[in-house]
């Protein structure tokens, strides 16, 4: 087998000094893609990318291509009717805030132009008019840095009215977000945009029918995006030599947690636990004990997971999920039950509300785990805690309550006598701190 | 609070120069709601948190109840329903955060400060007045553990380097962040926020504010170390799909 690799594509201009400039991307080959795609049909471009297999990288993995094809459009000589005559939108997810996942943030630092060069192109081939970029409030520094390449842009005759004669106008507003992990999920992003508390909508119907303000919207993550000018310039054939039959393409690998070298790892989908620990210096403090392929929300996997293939399909036959390949690794000092409790913590403050499963049964998971760590388990508290996911998951309105059931059923499925031992143990013996919790073994820095 | 009712609180507390940017706000969207993230972002830059009268500002504006603005300020986190200091510091204590440090950061600045989460050490508002809070995933996970304050980053922190800063903070100094823009305050961050960003030269020096950590940049230092490329791209871009003629 030939030696697997890095493939540095979305993230190649990030060394370059003041890559974040119009004048170091022009110089990189900035908007040349543009140039090609509004040479082009709209509908070249949704078949472009739908031949390349671009699927989404923002967790769910849904093919861009045919994601853009939904939305309706009107037939040449018609007058458009229904959905098709209403304005389209496209909205980029910004919000990146799954535990673990830290390639958008980077990204549109490094590379803000990149994000603006995608969006022209995405918007002309699904005829938007205007962009939204929801941007996490949190994120200051990236929203200061999309701010300025989408003034530099405005300058540049690359967006407004008329982009480099064309005749299509396109406008981008940054929208800075307030702080909700929810927000994150596609409508309850949408939802946000539109001034109301974040909360997902049903679907049917879908963004692409009704979505910004019941109109056609593609929703697309920061990394999708910024992959479609390559694709353009490069061609699906060449996208495709990256990556897998089904999981084609480069992707940023982040790796956190007790490895030497954490950081983000452009390689091309399907690249190996072992493969990537091994780039990233090994692991460090301890052996490996547990990891999560893709941020909390997809199960976790052990040591035997070295080498599953790290693309959609082979995680998903892991019984996990690729997620935002946000790979955080754990050494053997750190105790299961505590860092599930820890993210359960999240969940439930993150948890929106609308939906009894998770704002009950995340509520209820957290306040069973911290009794736990306080050493006042009981035997029955594990079947317990499964029993209450077994009611969360699959049945809560969104995918936040299956990411919360996700840690503590996999915690247990792999660890379940850490659970179990620590309800063995009476209230007074050593190894609590002072708060009366198992509070975590030295920290390896 | 009073029984007074929301409605009544006066939005007059807002100058001239709020009111112009507030309507600059409201004509990005097409429908005008949509400013109201943004609005409440621009009433925190002026009063330090979200009050009554920014409650009523908001709802004329908008046209909407009191009611249906303070459900959106009571959702999200970056809201804050009372006065803080002049810095926010955020430290992230979710699960890789913590596992590296964070939790003992943060245990550390609770004792160093004297403040509970969301609490103010020193009179809030004034100068190097701090506002603790513990926050979760920032999105920075290979430069764990991180806090941020007023939304810049400090990475790579330790309890002492955490300790100091806020030392720093509370002596009226403004350390400069590992990526982001030189350090201002939290109300200042909250205009930009709602995307006032100043002069086009002011915006130039915060934006070249330093971002490109070893870490964000260790798969392209290895690449280029092991002479590691993507595929070579064609000399042009390839002719795009045809498609079908439509009917």
């Amino acid at each position: 087998m030939t030696e697997r690799t890095l493939t540095p594509v979305v993230t190649g201009r990030w060394g370059s000094p003041t890559s974040w400039t119009l004048d170091t991307y022009t110089q990189l080959e900035g908007y040349t893609a543009l140039r090609t795609a509004l040479a082009a049909d709209p509908d070249q471009l949704i078949q472009l990318v739908k031949d390349s297999g671009l699927r989404g990288r923002g967790g769910a993995g849904f093919p861009a291509g045919l994601k853009w094809s939904f939305i309706p459009q009107p037939k040449p000589g018609e007058q458009a009717t229904g959905a098709a005559a209403k304005p389209k939108y496209l909205v980029v997810n910004a919000d990146e805030g799954e535990p673990g996942t830290c390639k958008d943030v980077p990204l549109m630092m490094a590379d803000p132009h990149s994000l603006i060069e995608g969006c022209i192109i995405t918007s002309y081939a699904i005829r938007a008019h205007e962009c939204y970029i929801y941007v996490r409030g949190e994120m200051l520094h990236c929203n200061r840095r999309l701010h300025q390449a989408v003034a530099e842009a405005y300058q540049a005759g690359y967006l407004g009215k008329d982009i480099l004669g064309s005749g299509f106008d396109l406008d981008v507003i940054i929208h800075a977000g307030a702080g909700a992990y929810i927000c994150g999920e596609e409508t309850a992003l949408l939802d946000s945009l539109e001034g109301r508390r974040g909360q997902p909508r049903l679907k049917p119907p879908f963004p692409a029918t009704s979505g910004l303000y019941a109109a056609p919207t593609v929703v697309n993550n920061v990394e999708t995006i910024c992959s479609v000018p390559y694709i353009v310039n490069g061609g699906s054939d060449w996208f495709r030599q990256m990556g897998t039959e089904k999981s084609p393409g480069p992707k940023i690998y982040s790796i956190s947690g007790h490895v030497q070298r954490p950081g983000q790892y452009e390689a091309g989908l399907g690249i190996t636990l072992r493969e990537l620990l091994d780039m990233a210096g090994g692991m460090k403090g301890g052996e490996l004990k547990f990891w999560t392929p893709g941020g909390s929300s997809t199960p976790l996997l052990t040591a035997e997971h070295l080498d599953i293939p790290l693309d959609f399909e082979g995680a998903a036959a892991a019984g996990s999920m690729l997620g935002t390949t946000a790979i955080m690794v754990f050494n053997t000092s750190v105790s299961v039950p505590w860092a599930v409790m820890k993210w359960t913590e999240f969940y439930e403050h993150e948890s929106c509300g609308k939906c009894t499963p998770c704002r009950e049964g995340v509520y209820w998971l957290a306040q069973i785990l911290q009794r736990m760590l306080r050493r006042e388990g009981t035997p029955t508290d594990v079947e317990t805690m499964l029993d209450v996911c077994d009611n969360i998951l699959g049945r809560s309105f969104c995918a936040l309550g299956d990411g919360a059931a996700s840690p503590i059923m996999s915690g247990i499925k792999y660890f379940r006598q850490e659970f179990l031992d620590l309800c063995a143990e009476q209230p007074d013996q050593p190894g609590l701190g002072s708060q009366g919790r198992l509070t975590l073994v030295e920290s390896h820095r | 609070m009073s029984a007074a009712t929301n409605s009544e609180a006066d939005a007059s507390v807002f100058d001239e120069l709020t009111w112009q940017q507030a309507q600059e706000i409201i004509a990005r969207y097409p429908q005008p709601r949509s400013a109201l993230l943004p609005l409440l972002h621009l009433v925190q830059s002026v009063q330090g948190y979200v009050s009554q009268e920014g409650i009523a500002f908001c709802a004329q504006l908008l046209e909407i109840t009191t009611a249906e603005v303070s459900a959106v300020v009571t959702f999200y986190t970056m809201y804050k329903r009372t006065p803080g200091g002049e810095h926010l510091v955020s430290v992230c204590t979710n699960t890789l955060c913590a596992v590296l440090g964070g939790e003992e950061i943060y245990t550390r600045l609770c004792e160093r400060l004297g403040v509970g989460h969301e609490e103010t050490a020193g009179a809030p508002g004034s100068p190097g007045s701090v506002t603790l809070e513990h926050a979760e995933c920032l999105a920075a996970c290979d430069l764990a553990p991180v806090l941020q304050v007023n939304y810049e980053f400090y990475d790579n922190q330790t309890p002492e380097s955490a300790v100091a800063l806020v030392d720093a903070l509370r002596r009226g100094e403004r350390p400069a962040p590992t990526r982001g823009a030189p350090l201002t305050d939290w109300r200042h961050a909250e205009l930009q926020l709602a995307g006032f960003f100043g002069e086009p030269s002011q915006l130039r020096e915060a934006v070249d504010g330093p971002s490109a950590a070893p870490e964000t940049l260790a798969g392209n230092r290895l690449a280029e170390q092991k002479g590691w490329q993507a595929p070579a791209m064609p000399e042009q871009a390839p002719p795009l799909p045809t498609v079908a003629e439509k009917k």
